[in-house]
């Protein structure tokens, strides 16, 4: 890594994010805001695997689309690579697109389904399908060079998951976002997915921000875990001392949810 | 993951392949029409009048469809009425598209001030009575093949922009193209390289099934007497004149009926064939 690079690739700080309320607007007049995300401040170091955890409308999918800007935050200020993009122009944010990827919850939607597998992995490079690049990243993610002709339509869940991580590797970023990556898939594909993703970590270097509302999943990957409920921060602590001491009420709620072979034993 | 995308079955063969042959015959009868149509389509002769078809008693040999009341032979007219119907489907099916297929691709992608703009252009637009509205329009241009293109580009391009700005109002919210933006995508590149291809089957359908309407429009024109001068055989035209006189000759006005309805059936199915067979999330 060059030395001007910052060492914390994300630094959020006091990030908030509202929407307007449009079951609350009155008949004339603005809608009342709504908070979705209420101050949140962490900091992803480089190289680090961030677990984000919450149950339903905790906020931590507003919170992946912000960090990627798919939103924009109403304040604080979000550092990426000390470079503060948190109200960024569409423009100005351009450059720093292909170093900032992510990968979404659905599989299917996320490929444009007229595409082959090829050209969608082709084309954030500005490559043709047949560009050496895509063959490598189906590669990396286990999937036949072959595929590069193959449509979405034409393949299981787990082989267009394995998809959207190529094409999100193929860019070679510093930072990718998975939001949810395997909630669709049946258990054994989850485990699969997951195997990889661990090995891309390794094998990439990759800084990785993985959104889960299954902590058993959180635990397998991640070396460090913030858990959300209702857009604020309630525990940000290394998975180990999570799993083992967790402080917030709501952290031993998640954990008491994760299926265990024997419910008597606690994790 | 639920998709039952691939288990539709294929069944563009038959319709496809029939359609693609009348419209093949209509092509080729429209480029070749001085060369194979058996009479002068404006040639009169008042003592072969309200001639019967070759196979009706009182037919007259080289007649195959028999002859109008001015002794003119219908079977070349169709054919030379086949050219101005397929100059018109082609341009103003095209130009329609064209133009409303990409205000509706600004309205549904862009949205904000363009989408109000065109959306209330088109409520506007689909307000009008469209034969009032294209019988007006040709009053103002004048009478002529370009006035009855202009009119139909005109009066039609809303049926496009309101399906297209639908279907890419609908693309527009899918993830894939939430990834462009992400991958780095400038908005024109978007919706250029992201959502046309999934917008294309619509435009396409719409496209032949507009190709269709076109002929109709101008054939209604044509009965109305407000489409092309009447030296020039068209199928609305023919219909028109045929009307006066159908009880002595029907078929006069039956058989470029047959040919128009024939060419307007065949295009639409031609469209939903085509887009059975070459859409690969379909196929």
């Amino acid at each position: 890594m060059a030395d001007n690079r910052a060492d914390n690739i994300f630094e959020v700080s006091d990030l908030r994010v509202d929407v307007a309320d449009m079951t609350r607007k009155p008949l004339f007049g603005p809608a009342p805001r709504l908070e979705i995300l209420k101050g949140i401040s962490f900091t992803i170091p480089r190289g680090a695997v961030l677990g984000i955890v919450g149950g339903s409308g905790s906020g931590k999918t507003t919170l992946g689309r912000t960090m990627v800007r798919l939103a924009e935050p109403s304040g604080g200020r979000m550092l990426f690579d000390g470079h503060d993009i948190a109200h960024l122009s569409d423009a100005a944010m351009r450059p720093l697109r292909p170093r900032i990827q992510m990968i979404f919850q659905d599989p299917l939607s996320s490929l444009n389904p007229r595409l082959t597998v090829g050209r969608t992995v082709a084309a954030p490079l500005n490559a043709r399908a047949n560009d050496p690049r895509v063959g490598e990243a189906l590669e990396h993610v286990g999937l036949p060079a072959n595929f590069a002709r193959r449509y979405p339509h034409e393949l299981s869940g787990g082989q267009r998951q394995r998809v959207g991580i190529a094409r999100a590797i193929a860019m070679r970023p510093e930072f990718i976002l998975a939001d949810e990556i395997v909630s669709g898939l049946d258990v054994s594909s989850q485990a699969q997915v997951l195997m990889l993703l661990e090995k891309l970590v390794a094998e990439l270097g990759l800084t990785l921000a993985f959104i889960s509302h299954d902590l058993s999943v959180i635990r397998r990957l991640c070396s460090r875990v913030i858990v959300l409920r209702s857009g604020e921060i309630v525990e940000d602590a290394a998975t180990v001392d999570l799993f083992e001491r967790p402080q917030h009420a709501y952290t031993r709620e998640l954990l008491d949810a994760i299926p265990t072979p024997d419910p008597s034993v606690r994790w | 993951m639920l998709d039952g995308r691939g288990s539709i079955r294929r069944r563009s063969g038959a319709r496809l392949w029939l359609s693609a042959a009348w419209l093949t015959v209509f092509v080729l009868a429209a480029l070749l029409a001085p060369l194979i149509s058996p009479h002068d389509p404006l040639a009169q002769d008042l003592m072969l009048g309200r001639l019967p078809p070759a196979w009706i008693a009182g037919a007259e040999p080289g007649y195959w469809l028999g002859t109008d009341s001015l002794g003119r032979d219908v079977l070349s007219r169709i054919i030379h009425g086949a050219r101005i119907a397929l100059v018109v489907a082609l341009i103003a099916g095209t130009a329609t598209c064209l133009l409303g297929s990409v205000l509706g691709l600004v309205a549904g992608f862009y949205r904000g001030w363009a989408d109000r703009l065109i959306s209330r252009l088109v409520d506007i637009w689909m307000a009008f009575p469209p034969v009032l509205f294209a019988i007006l329009l040709i009053a103002v241009l004048g009478t002529g093949l370009t006035s009855v293109i202009l009119a139909i580009v005109i009066i039609d391009w809303t049926r496009f922009c309101r399906v297209v700005r639908a279907e890419t109002l609908n693309q527009s919210k899918m993830d894939y193209v939430h990834s462009a933006k992400v991958a780095g995508f400038t908005r024109l590149r978007t919706l250029a390289t992201e959502i046309l291809p999934n917008v294309l089957p619509t435009i396409i359908a719409l496209l032949t099934l507009e190709m269709g309407i076109a002929v109709i429009v101008e054939a209604i024109l044509s009965f109305v007497n407000l489409s092309i001068s009447t030296d020039q055989p068209t199928w609305g035209g023919m219909i028109a004149e045929g009307r006066t006189s159908i009880h002595q000759a029907w078929w006069v006005l039956v058989f470029p009926l047959i040919a128009l309805f024939l060419t307007v059936l065949s295009f639409a199915q031609f469209g939903d064939g085509l887009r059975e067979r070459f859409d690969p999330v379909l196929r």
